[in-house]
């Protein structure tokens, strides 16, 4: 981020012409927007590397042992993709409703309640249906339940001026204390005597893995669901009301915006999302549920949509680079001798860097009208 | 033990939890209480409680060799007021930033703090810190539950004299006269020629300050050890008991108190045999805040004694 700016190349193709918009002019907002994340990305992993060395780590081979752990090769991509399926689910869980003004941070509790709505149903079900239409079932049930309990912490906000932020994290705990309770009491499978679980979901029932691979089918949930959600706020009526009334409730209010219904309505799609992240996982990956559901996609999925800038394209990118990071989770313990929380240090450096890089939009001397090119950045 | 009090357990236990249990609301809410009167909310005091746990417990347990096992845990609650006031001044600098929004700083400083927690807190999950010395005021009764019902750590005394001390501050003083003209019109102070940056720096360090020694007393006094979870979202409840207290230091002290009650529920029933819903009574302070934030909260108006540039942009 401290770089100096560069020098100005004056025989550049883009330099601004007088007369109006050259190509360098159209592009300079985009490619700010893609740049200074991309900045605070490498910032923090500066940052982070000085921690590493602080922490007795060669800041260096951490790097590279995170790059291996993620993306080198084939196995490591596909640990990452496993990971990152729920992260994109989760993410518009925060996205979506910012995109009306809303801060919402309860991601995992919805991931939680979708998980169990889906487990109940595809308990409840068995095999009394063909597998598809019961995963088919388990899918609207874990959307309709991480729907509905965001859009509590919508309909709070809109009808009695509770703090979003606030009661969506409250929904948390609330969800994972029910949670245990299920588990502890009416759900529990006794004959599984690990740790407190409901019974196991009907191999049947289980999301399969692509051919081939390991990765299970979330991952094609992950990236339809946010190409979906981009068309629904980029390209269609409610997408646009909704960013008006981010952009100004009161405007919103005067051109005669149900402002009301949009909070519910964009609520419960976040919410939804979470909730299939929660499905995802108990199909494909946990098989039963128990406390393991809660293993932090939530709050990553909170990073996410702030890194992403709260548009549902680049969450499918963001995410697919925060899966790598979890994924190699596991390497820094082993081979650097460093805690399971380096992780999560990391992900708030990265927060942090990408919060301050917000208020360098428009400051930047290279991204200022009188600058003629970046592309050679 | 427990039958022999039968059912009068549940309000004794209630008691012994609200004693104990209260002491961290107390802190962080106060925390709370002083930044949002200079008009910035710190949602980060839930990492803060985190840091201030671990570094409370550690200072603790390290030092208990050089300066002995009385004074140690009184180095570590310093300890942990420093450590919150490092992360306030992350959060006061940057949520200070052009176009940086003070909840956004305050959800990347949760995960920042609860990772710096963790990371640093491993080694001390394990090995046992010198606790801090509990007042024994129960020690002329013969009932051992009403003996450690009442067991009263100075921490929490100490908590309930800062916060007629916060009224009187804010009351009475030009500093609090300042903070509260930062806090509820920007433009007046900076006629004024107050720096608004510099006073809220200060109070989000000072607020975090408070947050951190509330960590000190989960990890040196109740529960009294170290673990990942130990906070687990206390330091959230205690933003939305500021809302509930209106911004008034007193009431954060009654507040508090009712949360530590709501808090000691779920083990009050299982101390008596019912434990069927344990983990139901354990979502009680989530739902009890939740439910305080719906009566409180009004759609039409902002909340009387709100400070009147909460939640603004820069």
């Amino acid at each position: 981020m401290s770089s100096s700016p560069l020098p100005n190349s004056p025989g550049s193709p883009g330099s601004p012409t007088p007369s109006g918009l050259s190509r360098a002019e159209a592009w300079r907002a985009p490619l700010e927007s893609v740049l200074l994340p991309i900045g605070a990305l490498l910032t923090a992993l500066f940052i982070f590397g000085i921690f590493c060395a602080i922490a007795g780590a060669n800041p260096f081979a951490v790097y590279a042992s995170i790059y291996k752990a993620a993306f080198g090769g084939w196995s490591a991509w596909q640990n990452t993709l496993i990971r990152a399926a729920p992260l994109m689910l989760t993410a518009l869980c925060t996205a979506l409703p910012a995109r009306l003004g809303l801060v919402i941070i309860g991601n995992e509790g919805a991931l939680v309640m979708g998980g169990l709505g889906a487990m109940l149903v595809g308990l409840g079900l068995g095999t009394t249906l063909p597998p598809f239409a019961v995963q088919l079932a388990m899918g609207a049930a874990g959307m309709a339940a991480g729907g509905l309990w965001i859009m509590l912490a919508g309909a709070l906000r809109h009808y009695r001026g509770v703090n979003e932020t606030i009661s969506s994290l409250l929904l948390n705990y609330i969800a994972i204390a029910f949670l245990n309770h299920l588990v502890e009491g009416p759900l529990r499978d006794s004959s599984f005597i690990t740790k407190p679980s409901s019974a196991e979901l009907n191999p049947a029932n289980w999301l399969g893995t692509i051919p081939g691979t390991r990765i299970h089918f979330g991952l094609f949930y992950g990236l339809v669901v946010c190409v979906i959600a981009y068309i629904l706020i980029q390209r269609t009526t409610f997408g646009f009301a909704a960013r008006t009334t981010g952009g100004n409730i009161r405007a919103a209010k005067l051109a005669g915006l149900p402002v009301g219904k949009l909070t519910l309505a964009v609520c419960f799609l976040g919410g939804s999302a979470a909730g299939l992240a929660g499905m995802v996982e108990i199909a494909a990956v946990q098989k039963r549920i128990n406390e393991s559901l809660v293993s932090n996609y939530g709050y990553a999925g909170i990073l996410v949509a702030f890194v992403s800038r709260h548009n549902p394209l680049a969450t499918v990118l963001v995410a697919i680079l925060l899966g790598g990071i979890l994924a190699s989770g596991g390497i820094l313990q082993r081979s650097h001798n460093l805690p399971d929380a380096t992780v999560l240090v990391f992900q708030g450096i990265v927060f942090l860097c990408v919060l301050y890089s917000d208020s360098l939009y428009g400051k930047l001397p290279w991204f200022r009208a009188d600058a003629v090119s970046k592309a050679t950045l | 033990m427990s039958e022999s009090l039968g059912l009068l357990g549940i309000p004794l236990a209630i008691l012994a939890g609200t004693l104990r249990g209260s002491a961290p609301f107390l802190f962080v809410s106060l925390g709370e209480c002083i930044t949002e009167k200079s008009g910035k909310i710190n949602l980060g005091l839930e990492g803060t409680l985190l840091l201030g746990a671990m570094t409370a417990y550690g200072v603790s347990f390290l030092s208990q060799g050089a300066v002995g096992t009385f004074w140690a845990p009184w180095l570590g609650v310093v300890a942990a007021g420093l450590a919150g006031m490092v992360l306030g001044a992350i959060h006061g600098w940057l949520s200070q930033q052009p176009r940086v929004n003070d909840v956004a700083t305050g959800i990347a400083m949760i995960i920042f703090g609860s990772g710096l927690a963790f990371f640093l807190g491993k080694p001390f999950i394990q090995p046992q810190a010198p606790q801090l010395f509990t007042f024994e005021w129960g020690a002329w009764s013969s009932s051992p539950q009403l003996q450690s019902a009442l067991k009263v750590s100075p921490l929490f005394l100490i908590g309930v004299a800062i916060a007629p001390l916060l009224h009187w501050f804010f009351r009475a003083t030009r500093w609090g006269l300042t903070v509260r003209a930062v806090g509820d019109s920007p433009q007046a102070a900076l006629a004024m020629g107050i720096s608004i940056f510099k006073v809220r720096m200060a109070s989000i360090m000072a607020g975090s300050f408070l947050a951190g020694i509330g960590g000190a007393c989960l990890s040196l006094y109740y529960p009294g050890v170290w673990t990942e979870r130990i906070s687990s979202g206390q330091g959230l409840m205690a933003v939305a008991l500021v809302i509930f207290a209106r911004w008034n230091p007193i009431q954060c002290l009654w507040a508090s108190m009712l949360f530590g009650g709501a808090q000691a529920l779920g083990p009050a029933f299982q101390s008596v045999g019912i434990d069927s819903y344990y983990y139901a009574f354990n979502a009680a302070p989530y739902i009890l805040t939740l439910l305080i934030m719906v009566i409180t909260c009004s759609p039409k108006q902002t909340l009387a004694g709100s400070p009147g540039a909460l939640g603004k942009e820069n």
